[in-house]
């Protein structure tokens, strides 16, 4: 799997958008309105939100709005990404019922990867895990565009998870979130407390694992909740490259190569010299005394 | 600088759109309230007056016989400088009909129907303006439970919720609210004399900086009391806060069937908005 060639040169468009709760058909619309727009103006991947076809907060309406990824309803998106390779955020009904936080990549027509959310998010105001069965793994989903780790929202607040991506050689960590801003103290830095937050844990994996970081996060209410939007793009060397406005919709496009990808690994080349067997080990004997 | 400050013109943003978005799920593109002449009730004005234009926001003036003359005279300060529409109801009629059949109410129970006939009044012009009713109720009494059920803590959409006093006064200053409403002590109006302190028996500074401890830090009692707050203080707040949750709920449904609401029938109130 990792002898493929790396080819990123891609432009991206991260589509920060504001779906409505539970109507699957005016957010599958507004993808489309959306890629199409995006398409003509010179994207190759559009990504959009954590949970983008349905909305976020569902609760009992989880079940309502799952969707195969089979799903006839999904075709226009499939039909699209023959030229612009898609992602975006659904429930996905898996086997036995079970309910994901998914979010799937179309290109060519088809399905290249899906990722289920491994870290439901459930405390404070989230409770993912009462809806939500988790994903079990972290793979590198292999696109025309490059070698794509997907890591939705509180995935990323587990180093382990874009750990294991950097093994695998990912290209860009693509993360989709459904982020409510808060945090509004003054006599700090300016903005939003969990946006800067965020922001600070993008720098860090992006420079810690030598990756492009794509944060798409939503915009919009639900209830009293107001999604703090701020999507970006930062590069293997830990420098944003591109971002959108706190709180409002929008859209950005931004070139993504391979070649920065190069510079910032010959110049500090981290994954050559780190040693998972080494680290795989040391989990083995620290799980062996204390659990899982 | 006080611990409570916060960026207001974040907070402002935040805010204004929050009403517009909400109210615009349900195809509403204006407000009313009421406006009392208070602090509170001047910030949610200027807020909607911001979020759907003045011409769309209605203040509601409702004063009762005995309610402060200089009241009416702030609201109408305020409605002026913002430029929104007003309405005078005088409930004394209302609530005079009412007690004229139970002539042994005490002053607690008056000053509740008072707050609940606003309430009735600002609901039934909502129709008639075609627009939803904003709140007014800050975090700081909303923890204390220091309002009356049903009446002033009635609303659809409430933007000071997660603000409390010392921040109320932070953001009106913020937004330019007149110094009538800036300077004076914060009042329900229910009686004569009446203030917010005298009755709460503690200043809204000690207030807010220990429910912003105690709730937003989630500091233990031990923790408080190491921090300088007076024993008896903080116990008497925790009190308060917990005996007063009622308020904060909605009515308590008892579990009959497989699905019941408000236990395991759950959706936002933007389901499908």
């Amino acid at each position: 799997m990792l002898s493929l060639p790396h080819l990123m040169q891609c432009r991206v468009e991260l589509s920060q958008i504001d779906p409505t709760l539970g109507n699957l058909d005016a957010n599958l619309a507004m993808h489309i309105a959306q890629a199409r727009s995006a398409l003509q103006r010179g994207a190759q991947l559009v990504l959009f939100p954590e949970l983008s076809l349905t909305g976020y907060f569902l609760r009992d309406q989880t079940p309502e709005v799952a969707l195969r990824v089979e799903d006839a309803r999904l075709q226009p998106l499939r039909e699209l990404s023959r030229e612009v390779t898609l992602g975006f955020g659904f429930v996905e009904r898996g086997s036995d019922e079970r309910l994901y936080n998914s979010y799937a990549l179309f290109e060519d027509g088809r399905v290249i990867g899906i990722h289920r959310k491994v870290h439901l998010v459930t405390y404070g105001m989230f409770d993912d895990a009462r809806d939500f069965a988790p994903g079990e793994d972290f793979r590198i989903v292999e696109s025309r565009h490059g070698r794509l780790g997907i890591l939705i929202c509180e995935d990323m607040w587990h180093f382990s998870a874009a750990w294991l991506h950097f093994l695998a050689e990912a290209d860009a960590i693509i993360v989709p979130s459904a982020s409510p801003g808060r945090g509004i103290r003054a006599g700090g830095e300016e903005g939003l407390h969990s946006a800067r937050v965020w922001n600070r844990l993008q720098d860090a994996m992006a420079l810690l694992f030598q990756t492009w970081i794509l944060y798409v996060n939503r915009a919009g209410s639900e209830d009293g909740l107001i999604f703090s939007g701020g999507s970006r793009v930062v590069d293997p060397f830990g420098e944003e490259t591109a971002r959108l406005p706190l709180l409002e919709t929008g859209s950005l496009s931004c070139q993504v190569d391979s070649e920065t990808l190069r510079r910032a690994r010959v110049a500090t080349p981290l994954r050559r010299d780190e040693k998972p067997q080494l680290v795989a080990a040391e989990i083995a004997r620290i799980c062996g005394q204390r659990g899982p | 600088m006080n611990r409570l400050d916060i960026q207001c013109d974040l907070a402002e943003r935040m805010l204004v759109q929050f009403l517009r978005k909400e109210a615009g799920k349900f195809g509403f593109q204006r407000a009313v309230l009421g406006l009392s002449g208070g602090i509170d009730s001047a910030l949610s004005a200027a807020l909607a007056a911001r979020a759907f234009g003045p011409e769309k926001v209605l203040g509601v003036m409702m004063p009762y016989r005995t309610s402060n003359p200089s009241s009416e005279a702030d609201a109408r300060t305020v409605a002026a400088a913002l430029g929104i529409a007003t309405r005078k109801v005088d409930i004394s009629a209302m609530v005079d009909g009412y007690f004229a059949q139970v002539p042994t109410a005490d002053r607690m129970r008056r000053g509740n129907a008072m707050a609940r006939s606003r309430m009735i009044v600002l609901y039934d012009l909502s129709v008639e303006w075609k627009g939803l009713v904003i709140g007014t109720s800050n975090k700081t009494e909303i923890l204390l439970g220091y309002s009356t059920q049903f009446g002033d803590s009635a609303s659809a959409l409430n933007p000071l919720g997660d603000l409390y006093k010392h921040q109320v006064f932070q953001l009106a200053r913020h937004l330019g609210l007149p110094e009538c409403v800036l300077e004076k002590a914060p009042s329900a109006d229910l009686f004569e004399g009446q203030t917010d302190e005298a009755e709460i028996g503690h200043s809204y500074r000690d207030l807010d900086a220990l429910l912003f401890e105690m709730v937003d830090e989630r500091r233990s009692e031990a923790e408080l009391i190491e921090r300088g707050f007076a024993p008896d203080f903080v116990r008497s707040i925790a009190r308060r806060m917990a005996l007063n949750q009622y308020k904060r709920m909605p009515p308590v449904i008892a579990k009959l069937s497989e699905r019941t609401v408000n236990h395991d029938f759950r959706y936002l109130r933007s389901w499908g908005h």
